[in-house]
């Protein structure tokens, strides 16, 4: 076992890592599922034996007992195609779960913290609970979905390209910058908690260049940038509400009319290039 | 254009020598020049010219000749031309003064006060044209210990039993420095990236991301994952050689950036993974990074999606706290630290900003350099620099200070045709370094360009050996943090100090 420490200092991330072999007992392989208990690892422990059911060819991992292991899913990117995995987490997963995802599905049966959905690529994250700060920042393909609430700086710098259109649907209610600096991306958030209560975030989509934002329930003008605007929902953003909110109240067990019946806000930047007169040519 | 203000070039142009060929005309993108055919006359709009000098290099009969115009306001030593000019800007605009390439203030350069030593007598120097002589450099984590396993008795065959952080090995210690694609041209990018791979050193990719076909390129390339986070996929994260996580950068600290909407064309849309026309937006800080365990979580983030295969380096400007902030990044996992100083380069910032924040370079590395080293946490890192290097005798120089390398920007650009005319956000680069526009971008060959790389870093690297040989030093890593070789000429008591060398003489 190498022992990292920085000037005196355990290194929190791989100090006490053990090797592979020491910590295969916690994964059970049988045929194309692996059973993963995670009580007794480190970060990356989990993640070394994510990577190496995955190259055993397992589809599907279940993870049991995680308690703030972070980046889990993170480490599964291979250059060449493989099919996809299905990961399915009871606990607690730690900050950055499936940051720089690349295309696999994780269900977590519990809340999650930080930076869910970081940077992510492709592929989907399903939370039945909460999730914290910093979600779905700098996603750029794929789904979200949260049954609950959500933190602080909520979708920050989103993004969209052509048909990679990244989608982050959040039951409950969200803090404040919620959206801000979004490039695109479609966030909706269904506030179903909230029993008619306003939602509170403010400075909502601050910034805001591109994309397109969906709030269900009641938001003042004051709670919105000034780089954003109120426009009309359209026969397109109705299909894409049914689609994506019909997907979200399957998984989650909620009727999916009661839903679709509140009242929805469609919020869209003003302008592609908001601070394009702030500079002397 | 703004009105009132007065020309900064003059555009001299000598009739008997002019053959109404229109080149100027057509090399001009600023539209200086123009073609009168009633009076076959050529007439020049002076207030446009940004004194790129191409008109004057092209000129085929050698007709022109561009220089600072004479008019000038009243001498005043506190109100001088630029800041009545810009303040004039200002007023018509309600705007941010912008400029391109770095702070051109006259801030010390310390390197013009730093002087090398060369070996007489005592000890003998070394010829590099005919002894072996190692600039070879490897970035990355070195282990605190080095344990050696012989197998034998006879000291031949040797391995290295602990176990290795991954670095990168470059063959000079010389980098070239961020600059995207979006902020240059497509040509001027890979041109960077081929001279990077025929040399043996690597490119940094900027915030911009790699476009699909140039990822070949990859094994030399530093990728960037920047507060936009533009073009960051799985893949471009595992072609790479190094991951840096940008901060800052030395010509605008604590600002992030906009590509304006109208560079971000279908290309740069695309690789950035925008859509086009979208101002391609840099908040200021990462939004994930509010703290040094934020970035230890973003470090290791990167290390995750790419199977810890790879040095991760932060970049950040260099500032009043330089050397505890780097310690921080030491201790939150960071492989290389990267710092770019006052004079750093850019493709568009605040003059403001770029002209008053941060500090020299010079003193940043040197105060990093011995923190880390009191600290006894030198070797975690690699140190890279960036900011102002001119010639090699500035790349030696930091190298003796503690830098590991040097990031090389302007010199760079200089060597495919830049002029440091600070136009580069006008997006109208005559040399077609600076413009996503075809017709301008055209006129960079990046082979031709990558050529002319090639041999700056090859002259630039035969000049170390010189240098290094004159000292009597035969490897770049007995030179690293060796302040010895370093005297002071003209320079405070607190500077030398803080450079931690001896003023000349003693």
């Amino acid at each position: 076992m190498v022992e990292y420490s920085i000037g005196g200092l355990r290194d929190m991330f791989l100090g006490n890592v053990r090797r592979l072999k020491e910590i295969l007992k916690y994964a059970k392989i049988s045929s194309d599922v692996a059973e993963i208990d995670a009580s007794n690892l480190v970060h990356k422990e989990v993640n070394d034996l994510m990577r190496y059911c995955a190259l055993q060819g397992v589809r599907r991992i279940v993870l049991k007992g995680v308690r703030g292991q972070r980046y889990i899913g993170t480490r599964l990117y291979f250059p060449d195609p493989r099919p996809k995995l299905e990961i399915e987490i009871h606990g607690f997963p730690g900050n950055d779960l499936g940051a720089f995802l690349d295309g696999h599905r994780i269900v977590v049966y519990g809340n999650a913290q930080d930076g869910v959905g970081n940077t992510m690529d492709s592929g989907e994250i399903v939370i039945y609970g909460q999730a914290g700060d910093v979600v779905a920042m700098s996603m750029r393909g794929g789904r979200i979905f949260i049954r609950d609430d959500v933190g602080y700086r909520t979708a920050i710098h989103m993004k969209e390209y052509r048909d990679k259109v990244p989608v982050l649907v959040v039951g409950g209610t969200a803090q404040d910058f919620f959206g801000e600096y979004m490039a695109g991306g479609r966030v909706v958030l269904l506030g179903l908690n909230l029993d008619d209560k306003p939602h509170r975030a403010r400075y909502i989509d601050t910034g805001m260049h591109g994309g397109i934002m969906y709030i269900r329930g009641r938001v003042e003008p004051w709670q919105l940038g000034k780089e954003v605007g109120i426009v009309d929902m359209e026969a397109e953003d109705w299909k894409f509400i049914e689609k994506h909110v019909g997907d979200f109240c399957e998984i989650f067990g909620i009727k999916e009319d009661e839903v679709l019946g509140g009242s929805f806000l469609k919020l869209k930047p003003v302008t592609k290039r908001p601070y394009g007169k702030v500079y002397a040519y | 254009m703004f009105s009132h203000l007065l020309p900064e070039f003059i555009v001299e142009r000598r009739d008997d020598r002019c053959i109404r060929c229109r080149a100027c005309e057509r090399q001009c993108s600023f539209e200086v020049h123009r073609y009168d055919e009633e009076l076959d006359r050529m007439f020049s709009d002076e207030k446009r010219c940004v004194g790129c000098q191409r008109c004057a290099v092209l000129c085929p009969t050698g007709a022109l000749i561009v220089r600072p115009h004479p008019g000038e306001y009243r001498r005043n030593a506190n109100w001088t031309g630029e800041r009545i000019q810009d303040l004039k800007k200002q007023a018509e605009t309600g705007g941010v003064v912008l400029t391109g390439s770095g702070n051109d203030k006259p801030y010390r350069i310390y390197w013009d006060h730093i002087v090398l030593n060369a070996s007489q007598v005592t000890n003998p120097s070394i010829d590099p044209l005919r002894e072996p002589m190692e600039l070879r450099t490897f970035l990355g984590r070195k282990p605190d210990v080095l344990e050696l396993r012989f197998n034998g008795g006879d000291y031949e065959d040797v391995e290295i039993a602990t176990e290795l952080h991954p670095n990168v090995m470059i063959e000079t210690p010389i980098v070239f420095s961020a600059m995207s694609y979006g902020a240059l041209s497509y040509q001027a990018f890979k041109a960077l990236a081929m001279a990077a791979s025929e040399y043996g050193t690597l490119f940094n990719t900027g915030e911009g991301g790699l476009p699909r076909e140039l990822r070949k390129y990859g094994k030399n390339a530093i990728v960037q994952c920047a507060s936009g986070r533009f073009g960051v996929d799985p893949e471009y994260l595992n072609c790479a050689a190094v991951i840096e996580i940008k901060i800052g950068q030395g010509a605008k600290p604590g600002i992030g950036g906009h590509l304006p909407g109208e560079k971000v064309t279908l290309p740069i849309s695309v690789t950035r993974m925008i859509p086009e026309g979208t101002d391609a937006l840099s908040p200021a800080p990462q939004h994930d990074i509010y703290s040094i365990e934020d970035l230890s979580m973003l470090i290791y983030a990167l290390k995750e999606a790419t199977n810890y295969e790879k040095p991760v380096s932060v970049k950040i400007a260099a500032v009043h706290n330089v050397a505890a902030i780097a310690s921080g990044m030491v201790r939150a996992g960071a492989d290389i630290i990267a710092i770019d100083g006052l004079r750093g380069g850019t493709g568009a910032a605040p003059k403001i900003i770029r002209d008053n924040v941060g500090i020299p370079i010079e003193l940043a590395l040197a105060a990093v350099d011995r923190r880390l080293r009191e600290e006894g946490i030198r070797n975690k890192c690699s140190i890279l620099v960036a900011g102002g290097f001119r010639c090699s005798a500035d790349v030696v120089k930091a190298i003796a200070l503690g830098a590991d390398a040097v990031y090389i920007g302007t010199p760079a650009l200089v060597a495919m045709g830049c002029t440091l005319c600070q136009k580069c956000y006008t997006g109208k680069c005559n040399w077609g370094i600076c413009t996503q526009d075809p017709y301008l971008s055209r006129r960079l060959n990046p082979e031709i360009g990558a050529k002319r790389l090639v041999n700056l870093l090859r002259a630039w690297s035969l000049e170390i050996k010189e240098m290094l040989g004159g000292m009597g030093i035969n490897a770049i890593e007995s030179l690293r943090g060796n302040r010895d070789h370093l005297r002071g000429v003209g320079l405070e008591d607190w500077e030398l100090e803080v450079l931690g060398i001896k003023g000349a003489g003693e």
